[in-house]
């Protein structure tokens, strides 16, 4: 094991984990002051989002999803994003309106359904460059960024060629003599994720699962917030420990109820199955993939204009069908 | 009583669970099978999430693995970091797999078919598989049985089963004494020779060869003296699968 050779991935990762430039720019522009930070998404994506720029979003496609924020990126026409993840339909989005062009991919499929259609073609016609990486391993490079430091070890990936097409080396521990994968730290440029509710200088609470958003608020220059409901900062200040995102991380506080539709809501609302799966269908070919996009993104000017297409009878059912505690 | 071979698959893989242990749970037929084993011998079953849903009562079947349903009246619900770094700690039992293509050793693929650049067909991706892979004690993996799906190479290796034999693992890094364990398919149970760490048939489902399992596996198949015959399903597991745990027939 001594002589063994350390061991690198073909595809460097998109962002290059300078800390020391990181720390720099987070000292530069971001403050503890408590701003008010409420603002529509229009706003919201136009100030924090830039052509070029690497974004990530949490939680995960049809579960909690930024789906209202990503509806905007799409919307505001961005030709050249890179993302981090995974998803059933936010990132999907995003590839479908060919907004972006790399991508450090860990999982874009439909569990049930089977396969993305969207991810096919962008892949299959080498539109889209994609690196591989596991689901911890995406989390943990998060991890590592909000740790402030470039790597972290980890038990993941080795020996596959998911490490040979992922950015990530192998490392010997100076202790052990272990070897292990060390993961490049991603700070990225822009995270979004959706909370249940925030107050407006953005402290965020989540109900549930918390999937990897501590990490990704942590591991984001800019952090836009999307939530269900704006609560007072008394609220807040009853229940600090509930606090996961606080104020400082947060550029931007957008109130977006059903935010995370056609995905659910943990304790708010299920998905709409129905219309998750007419867009499953719609996705099979190019032209219905427009159509969709069309009807659903474009042609709406904004999230309100959504839930007034969905109507307050079916958001209402969608709100009845969810599990409680 | 008449049943449909996937009820007999999911009763096979339901059968692999342990009471009392712990086991991550991929969408499909690993949910359908945790929900039955703890109606049946594994009431203590631990069920993980890798989104953070940890130790649920699987009352209602999800559609996903980030799904509300994954910790419905669950003990803790905690993040992804959280439930993978208790497995890389040690202490997850057992992790459920599936792909487009496992080999020999274990090995599974679920990113690319063709090369990966420009692939014939893109997969999903490794999401939590080549995690579980890593660090669960013993994986199960579930497969339909083809020539097509049982490769003597993969197009990807995805997540690490034995890798190129024994010592292969714990060669690249990954943790000591994990590995595949079991593969469960709508023909066969097969496990794995200590020695060789090679896949080997177990036991074969009710009315099939071993040569039609043979004819359907496109590697060397270590083929014991003796194998086993799975029992069908009992009329209380299809009983529980039909009207239970899959009621609206969203699986099966």
């Amino acid at each position: 094991m001594a002589d063994q050779e350390m061991l690198s991935g073909l595809k460097p990762p998109l962002l290059h984990p300078d800390m020391d430039a990181n720390r720099e720019w987070l000292h530069k522009n971001k403050s503890m002051r408590l701003v008010d930070k409420v603002m529509d998404e229009h706003e919201a994506v136009r100030r924090f989002v830039h052509e070029g720029d690497f974004i990530a979003t949490e939680l995960y496609g049809s579960v909690r999803a930024p789906m209202g924020i990503c509806r905007e990126i799409v919307r505001q026409g961005f030709k050249n994003l890179n993302f981090a993840g995974q998803g059933v339909m936010e990132t999907e989005l995003l590839i479908a309106a060919k907004c972006v062009k790399k991508c450090e991919l860990t999982y874009q499929g439909w569990e049930v359904y089977g396969i993305s259609n969207i991810l096919r073609r962008a892949a299959e016609s080498g539109e889209l460059e994609i690196s591989e990486w596991s689901n911890a391993a995406l989390a943990w490079r998060l991890k590592a960024a909000a740790m402030g430091i470039s790597f972290i070890p980890t038990r993941s990936m080795l020996g596959t060629d998911t490490f040979k097409y992922s950015g990530a080396k192998t490392i010997r521990c100076p202790f052990t003599g272990q070897i292990y994968a060390a993961l490049p730290a991603t700070m990225v440029d822009v995270g979004i994720i959706h909370a249940h509710r925030a107050d407006r200088y953005g402290n965020a609470q989540i109900d549930g699962i918390s999937g990897f958003a501590w990490e990704l608020a942590r591991a984001s220059k800019r952090l836009i917030i999307s939530v269900e409901e704006i609560i007072s900062s008394d609220e807040v200040r009853k229940w600090p420990d509930r606090t996961m995102i606080p104020w400082f991380l947060v550029d931007a506080v957008v109130h977006q109820p059903f935010g995370s539709y056609p995905g659910e809501m943990a304790y708010c609302y299920e998905r709409d199955q129905e219309h998750m799966q007419s867009y499953f269908q719609a996705t099979k070919t190019e032209e219905g993939t427009k159509a969709y996009l069309k009807e659903w993104v474009y042609d709406l000017k904004d999230h309100q204009a959504l839930l007034d297409k969905i109507g307050t009878d079916r958001l209402a059912w969608l709100k009845s069908q969810i599990l409680g505690r | 009583m008449e049943y449909k071979p996937n009820e007999l698959l999911i009763c096979v893989a339901a059968r692999q669970m342990e009471d009392g242990t712990s086991a991550f749970i991929g969408t499909g037929i690993p949910m359908l099978a945790a929900a039955l084993a703890k109606r049946m011998h594994a009431p203590n079953l631990v069920t993980l999430f890798e989104f953070g849903g940890c130790g649920g009562t699987l009352e209602h079947l999800p559609l996903g693995v980030g799904d509300s349903k994954t910790f419905y009246k669950a003990f803790a619900a905690l993040g992804i970091c959280d439930l993978m770094e208790t497995s890389q700690r040690g202490m997850v039992d057992y992790g459920f797999l599936g792909g487009a293509q496992i080999d020999m050793y274990g090995n599974l693929n679920s990113t690319v078919i063709g090369p990966h650049d420009r692939p014939k067909v893109r997969l999903p991706g490794s999401g939590g598989a080549n995690d579980i892979g890593s660090s669960c004690w013993k994986t199960i993996a579930i497969m339909q049985h083809t020539r097509q799906r049982f490769v003597q190479k993969l197009d990807f290796l995805t997540t690490a089963g034995y890798l190129t034999g024994p010592g292969a693992r714990e060669a690249a890094g990954l943790p000591r004494g994990t590995g595949p364990y079991r593969v469960v398919t709508n023909l066969a149970l097969m496990g794995y020779d200590e020695a060789t760490c090679r896949m080997k048939l177990l036991a074969t489902n009710p009315g099939v060869t071993v040569e039609q399992v043979i004819e359907n596996t496109g590697f060397e198949l270590i083929i014991p003296d003796k194998i086993g015959v799975n029992d069908p399903p009992t009329e209380r597991e299809l009983m529980l699968l039909r009207n239970e745990i899959d009621p609206n027939h969203l699986y099966i």
